[in-house]
């Protein structure tokens, strides 16, 4: 304990003396003469920011060499590549992935706006919000663990318990480790234990969903419902005709940032599906298993490119909606 | 949360708010949904559960949780212990007992917020008020980087903290600060120019005309009215770190280094049926971010909005 109040001085004696340095140095470019003078302030601003940005580049590039290589660091061209779209228990991963892109976004976003429309001016919102909200801040792991405990297929399980319910002899059911959807096994469905860890991440996101719609129907103008409904629409007509189509922007952010987020799952996927077992794993699931736990990092860096590739064009979609936006009112 | 909270200037969400309904309006909606309200408060119900399960398992003894359903014990709710706290807090996890993970993360998320944020102040402030060439280029490629998923750089970069290029005394938690830091520093940068390159140019136009440098402007005019900003990402960045798992793991060597995330994982690969020590586990993990959340929840909407551009 006392070391860690040592550490947190550090912190602060670290900040300081680093802004103290930075203070100095920005003096001592003072002394330059132009046009070296205001270059050399500029640099002192900007540069620690900048070598830290380095540090994002360079690996980057770096891995992109690396995802050409095996696992003994040997030329081995496309081979990485080939054997992520060839071998049946890549391809799992990969329409894993798809499945969770497409059945977390599309269920959170529904869950968001269906929650954000409804609870809107009700009486107690912003304590209703804040129940469907509060998953947000817990991490994965600690999400994991919470549903771990809802699935156990103990009798403190509550899922199992509320099997108990149905009518007959009801076996326990070991849902994390069924990788089947009620028997079928195949590489293009996801198993009812991907499903049921996917309910955890729509748990965190559709909280994330209601807030930032609720947000937005909020600034949907009265006048614009009221000028639908004298027109003869109904209340549900003025929602689907008139309000959503005025928070598309705000509906493409959250899908754009669900999907994003869903495709680097992987805390998750260590404490529920130990670590892609059962047939769990996704692709920064698979990234991390293949670089580190099974030191190859030739194909672990293939896996981040991909990942890379998946998630840039989302990102840059996200950010010229977001201009878009911004511009627009 | 009101929602002027949530649309405070930092928010990159679009809408505008409207505070003042009309009476009527809010009348004839409340009205009108009387079903879909009962919707609402059983999601919210449902939402809650799972984690009230944790809550209410925590503080029963060992042997009950072991035997029967956390609902049970509202049917006799006197028997509430603390004894898995203080029985997870030594327990062992790699040879260490899991008070010290807990003060690893604190010792992680509170430079890991800091230093990528203070060094984002100084080059949103050049992106902002100090002329450069390709300065409008340069942020652009920052902005840029923000497609960079941080696998991309999970490999080479543990090579360099590994090589002998790098000083042996920053291995460790040194490098988990380093590594939050790189991967924060695009978005920081820019949220905080958006913040700081939208205050008035005429006071900082002013000070510059009486004279000022560019670091007392700075750190006296800038800093200041940056406080808004600067908290919703701090907290932002320090929950993300708080909650991390990947970073500390494959950069943070070995058990003494690593936060409490590494532990839980361990204890429900090792001990998974011990749920007197995971609720509790869980529970301490999770408690600093509930509480901030519960206090300051309009910068961390503000922050998560924010967050909400990055790749």
């Amino acid at each position: 304990m006392s070391q860690i109040f040592r550490s947190l001085g550090l912190v602060v004696v670290g900040i300081a003396v680093f802004v103290a340095v930075l203070y100095v140095l920005y003096w001592l470019a003072s002394q330059l003469r132009e046009p070296w003078r205001e270059r050399a302030r500029v640099a002192v601003f900007i540069g620690p920011g900048l070598i830290l940005l380095l540090g994002l580049v360079i690996p980057a590039l770096l891995n992109f060499r690396y995802s050409f290589q095996d696992r003994n660091e040997d030329w081995y061209g496309f081979g990485n590549y080939r054997d992520i779209f060839t071998n049946g228990d890549n391809i799992k991963v990969l329409t894993n992935t798809l499945w969770w892109g497409i059945i977390v976004t599309g269920t959170s976003t529904v869950i968001g706006i269906v929650i954000a429309r409804f609870a809107d001016r009700m009486r107690g919102e912003p304590v209703a919000k804040a129940a469907i909200f509060l998953p947000t801040a817990i991490s994965m792991v600690g999400a994991g663990i919470i549903w771990n405990f809802v699935y156990s297929p103990k009798e403190y399980g509550l899922l199992n318990s509320l099997l108990q319910l149905l009518p007959g002899e009801q076996e326990p059911q070991f849902f994390l480790q069924d990788p089947t959807l009620f028997g079928i096994q195949s590489d293009w469905i996801p198993g009812l234990n991907s499903l049921l860890i996917m309910v955890v991440i729509i748990w965190i996101q559709a909280g994330f969903a209601t807030v930032v719609i609720s947000a937005a129907l909020k600034g949907v103008p009265d006048d614009l419902v009221e000028a639908a409904k004298i027109d003869g629409a109904t209340d549900r007509q003025a929602f689907y005709k008139v309000v959503l189509p005025y928070i598309r922007g705000t509906i493409i952010t959250v899908m754009t940032t669900t999907v994003i987020a869903v495709l680097k799952i992987f805390d998750i996927i260590q404490t529920m599906g130990k670590g892609g077992a059962f047939g769990t794993s996704t692709m920064a699931n698979e990234m991390y298993e293949q670089a580190f736990p099974q030191d190859n990092e030739g194909l672990g860096a293939a896996w981040a490119v991909l990942l890379f590739v998946a998630v840039a064009p989302i990102v840059y979609v996200n950010a010229r909606n977001q201009r878009a936006m911004r511009e627009g009112r | 949360m009101t929602t002027a909270e949530i649309n405070a200037p930092l928010t990159l969400a679009p809408t505008q708010v409207k505070d003042e309904t009309p009476t009527a309006t809010k009348l004839a909606n409340s009205i009108s949904r009387g079903p879909a309200k009962y919707f609402v408060w059983a999601i919210a119900l449902l939402w809650t559960i799972p984690t009230l399960g944790l809550f209410i398992s925590s503080f029963r003894p060992e042997d009950d949780i072991k035997s029967t359903g956390w609902w049970v014990w509202f049917t006799e709710p006197t028997t509430v212990t603390t004894e898995n706290y203080t029985t997870v807090l030594s327990d062992k996890v790699g040879g260490l007992p899991f008070s010290d993970f807990f003060w690893n993360t604190v010792r992680i998320a509170i430079p890991g917020a800091v230093i990528p944020i203070t060094i984002a102040a100084f080059a949103a402030y050049a992106f902002s008020w100090m002329h450069f060439k390709f300065r409008d280029t340069l942020f652009v490629f920052v902005v840029a980087l923000m497609v960079v998923p941080l696998q991309m750089c999970l490999i080479p970069l543990l090579r360099f903290f590994s090589s002998t290029f790098f000083p042996d005394q920053l291995s460790g938690t040194p490098s988990i600060w380093i590594a939050h830091a790189i991967f924060g520093m695009p978005l920081a940068i820019f949220l905080l120019k958006n913040f700081i390159g939208s205050l008035p140019g005429e006071v900082i136009e002013a000070a510059r005309v009486d004279g000022a440098s560019h670091m007392s402007i700075f750190l006296r005019i800038v800093l200041p009215l940056s406080v808004p900003a600067i908290a919703s990402l701090a907290i932002f960045q320090f929950l993300w770190v708080w909650n991390d798992y990947l970073v500390a793991k494959v950069f943070g060597g070995g058990a003494k280094n690593q936060p409490m995330t590494y532990a839980l994982v361990d204890m429900v690969g090792n001990k998974g049926n011990e749920w007197q020590l995971l609720t509790a586990g869980a529970f301490i993990a999770i408690v600093v971010p509930l509480i901030v959340f519960l206090s300051l929840q309009r910068y961390f909407v503000r922050g998560l909005l924010a967050g909400s551009v990055k790749g």
